[in-house]
């Protein structure tokens, strides 16, 4: 599958690029088969079977990134994949969100601090999530609260995209439909999502159709598979079912291979800017802000829970500034006392030498 | 009148007639009707509504869910009853439809399951009451839930834990019979491995599913219910939709890539939850409710009262 080649220069084509992509989804709609679809490779183990007695047992969410080299035309790429098994699945879900959150901001942290230092490590890894795919539910009616909560909670901090999981239980009609509604609720409720964007004015005819195109997908009907079957003598990934075969490949039958060339060709340097240049840049002004600023104004009128999770958070966080803080005295001290000792040195070099004429 | 030796009941000589009373029963069942009581339960978007008029082969119920965005993410599970009556061949059923929209749909999910165990116990207090109070009423409406049709989103993995508990305080109340839902989204080898999990599940945590082993099961019956129990849960496909398939009309859903057709047994198991609660199990899903589940809830009732009464007695001395 051939792609317009990127402008940019020879040396970032062969050293490739880094790209991170988190998928939150509840368990059951398909999140680790699509990534292994994506990667074309058992990136994920298959999910053993526990022992039924554990079946009750409410493990909580857990974070795990997976990285794997692929080759994309010649691109190299380096794509991490952050999975995490265990959303939704609980009886009460409060505590899911703010271990998402925490982890996206670590990895701001991390840059912040990185760059706070004197001395900056140019081989500092960049952990930082690009995008997050969201997997919705294919009920045929909305949105559930826990989609909205989560989106309207993640957006300020990552670009969402919300795709529908295992879409092969809708017809064409219903999907149509519920890809309509989800749009709807998503405007209604003020979501900010990663929508394609572009300016009809400025960008070419060619990004607008682009975009445009993509954008009137959302969200993304997704069907993940990673075994091969035979359709009329060719071997397909899909799934056989008695009726049929669905194949993954096949753009009538999901928008698998045109979210993956959205990703992994066409759009991740977007979805990286606007990481780089907006998500962090309001993260990093908040955060500063609020370390000098003691009023927080963030939480006028949240309920009680909100803002003391939020106190917590603040906590946490002045905490790491304070530390960064810290660190960076640490080594000015450090810096300033190497320098005492090569001054003394000098001048005691220069006495000897004053000694000896 | 002679006996014969080897069996005890005597012969009869000439035709008495009494055999018709089951006619006479059926005429005046024919014009009391039947009362049948179903509620459903599960996450919303599973199907819930569909299946109900996709087994009863008319439109019933409205889906609860919610399509417009300004209506709210619902906070609390209403639980809301149809009745309807139907009429086939003469036979007149009354049937009440029990929904319960939005269970496990909010963020935190604790104790949904309450409204659900408090409508079912409601409706067996209420039915005490009545038969207790001294001018009761000839034939006390029946508002007991016969049956409650629990629906396993498809995930393929296993139950998840609010379906666990929820399952544990269903059975000890009520007939339940488990489905999974929007089952055409899990090919014939998922399925198989999705219901034999469950089944380890459910045998691990005790949950006793309806149809109950009974000893007064003949050879029959012990038959037709140990092959019910193989197929539970029923993995189900609902529609009011028709498609044409080969000439015939049936109903079904229709993709790019084929044609479900609910009433193909190749496709799903419609048709077996269909017979079973409508074909061979109809009777005895109301009749183990009021023999069972009533009866547990009625002793336990009139236990509780009288030592009630007993301690009063005693705080009185």
């Amino acid at each position: 599958m051939s792609h317009p080649r990127r402008p940019g220069n020879r040396k970032n084509v062969k050293k490739g690029f880094q790209f991170t992509l988190m998928v939150v989804g509840a368990s059951g709609l398909g999140r680790t088969t699509f990534i292994n679809t994506l990667c074309d490779a058992e990136v994920v183990p298959k999910r053993e079977c526990d022992e039924p007695e554990m079946a009750h047992i409410e493990e909580g969410i857990k974070i795990k990134p997976y990285t794997v080299e692929l080759d994309e035309d010649g691109i190299k790429i380096s794509l991490t994949v952050v999975d995490t098994p265990g959303f939704g699945d609980m009886i009460d879900n409060e505590y899911c969100f703010q271990e998402i959150l925490g982890y996206l901001e670590q990895q701001y942290d991390d840059i912040l601090s990185e760059e706070s230092r004197i001395k900056r490590n140019r081989r500092f890894r960049d952990n930082r999530v690009h995008a997050l795919l969201y997997f919705i539910a294919p009920t045929g009616h909305s949105l559930r609260e826990i989609d909205i909560e989560l989106m309207k909670r993640l957006s300020p901090r990552i670009n969402i995209i919300p795709v529908v999981g295992k879409s092969d239980s809708l017809t064409p009609g219903e999907l149509a439909d519920f890809k309509k509604r989800v749009m709807e609720d998503i405007t209604h409720h003020k979501i900010p999502i990663y929508n394609f964007p572009y300016d009809p004015e400025e960008d070419d005819d060619e990004t607008v159709e682009e975009n445009s195109e993509l954008r009137s997908l959302l969200p993304f009907a997704l069907i993940g598979c990673e075994e091969e079957v035979t359709v009329n003598g060719r071997k397909v990934r899909g799934r056989q079912y008695p009726w049929g075969v669905v194949e993954v490949d096949n753009p009538q039958h999901c928008d698998f291979v045109k979210l993956r060339y959205a990703l992994l060709s066409s759009h991740f340097q977007d979805l990286k800017e606007i990481t780089h240049d907006y998500l962090y840049e309001n993260y990093r002004t908040e955060k500063l802000s609020r370390s000098t600023d003691s009023a927080s104004d963030n939480d006028s009128g949240e309920e009680d829970e909100h803002s003391r999770l939020k106190e917590e958070q603040f906590k946490k966080e002045d905490g790491k500034l304070k530390e960064i803080e810290d660190r960076v005295q640490r080594e000015l001290k450090e810096k300033q006392q190497e320098l005492w000792t090569k001054e003394q040195q000098l001048m005691s070099l220069e006495a000897n030498q004053i000694h000896v004429q | 009148m002679s006996v014969d030796a080897e069996s005890t009941q005597p012969i009869l000589q000439s035709y008495v007639g009494f055999d018709s009373i089951t006619s006479q029963i059926e005429k005046k069942l024919l014009k009391r009707g039947f009362q049948f009581n179903v509620m459903v339960v599960g996450q919303s978007g599973l199907g819930k509504s569909t299946l109900i008029n996709t087994i009863f082969a008319s439109h019933l119920i409205d889906s609860k869910g919610r399509t417009q965005p300004d209506e709210p993410t619902r906070q609390t599970v209403e639980i809301h009853s149809f009745t309807e009556t139907v009429v086939e061949r003469g036979v007149k059923l009354r049937l009440n439809i029990v929904d319960t929209p939005g269970y496990g749909d909010q963020v935190n999910n604790e104790n949904c399951w309450e409204p659900i165990i408090k409508y079912i116990k409601d409706q067996h207090s209420s039915f005490l009451r009545k038969e207790l109070t001294a001018m009761r009423d000839r034939f006390i409406q029946d508002t007991r839930i016969h049956c409650c049709l629990f629906f396993i989103s498809p995930t393929g993995h296993s139950l998840k834990p609010i379906d666990i508990v929820v399952l544990k305080k269903l059975t000890e109340v009520v007939n339940v019979v488990p489905v999974i839902a929007k089952s055409d989204s899990l090919t014939i080898e998922e399925r198989i491995a999705f219901k034999h999990r469950i089944k380890e599940e459910m045998a691990f945590h005790n949950i006793k599913l309806y149809p109950y082993e009974s000893d007064e099961d003949d050879e029959q019956d012990a038959a037709l219910n140990e092959s019910i129990q193989d197929l539970i849960p029923f993995a189900v496909v609902g529609s009011e939709k028709t498609i044409v398939v080969d000439g015939k009309t049936v109903r079904g859903r229709q993709n790019r890539w084929g044609v479900i057709n609910v009433e193909n047994e190749n496709h799903c198991e419609f048709i077996h939850l269909r017979n079973f609660l409508t074909r061979t199990h109809l009777q005895d899903l109301i009749e183990t409710t009021s023999l069972i589940h009533y009866e547990s809830f009625r002793s336990k009732q009139l236990l509780a009262l009288k030592e009630n009464g007993q301690q009063q007695q005693q705080q009185h001395h």
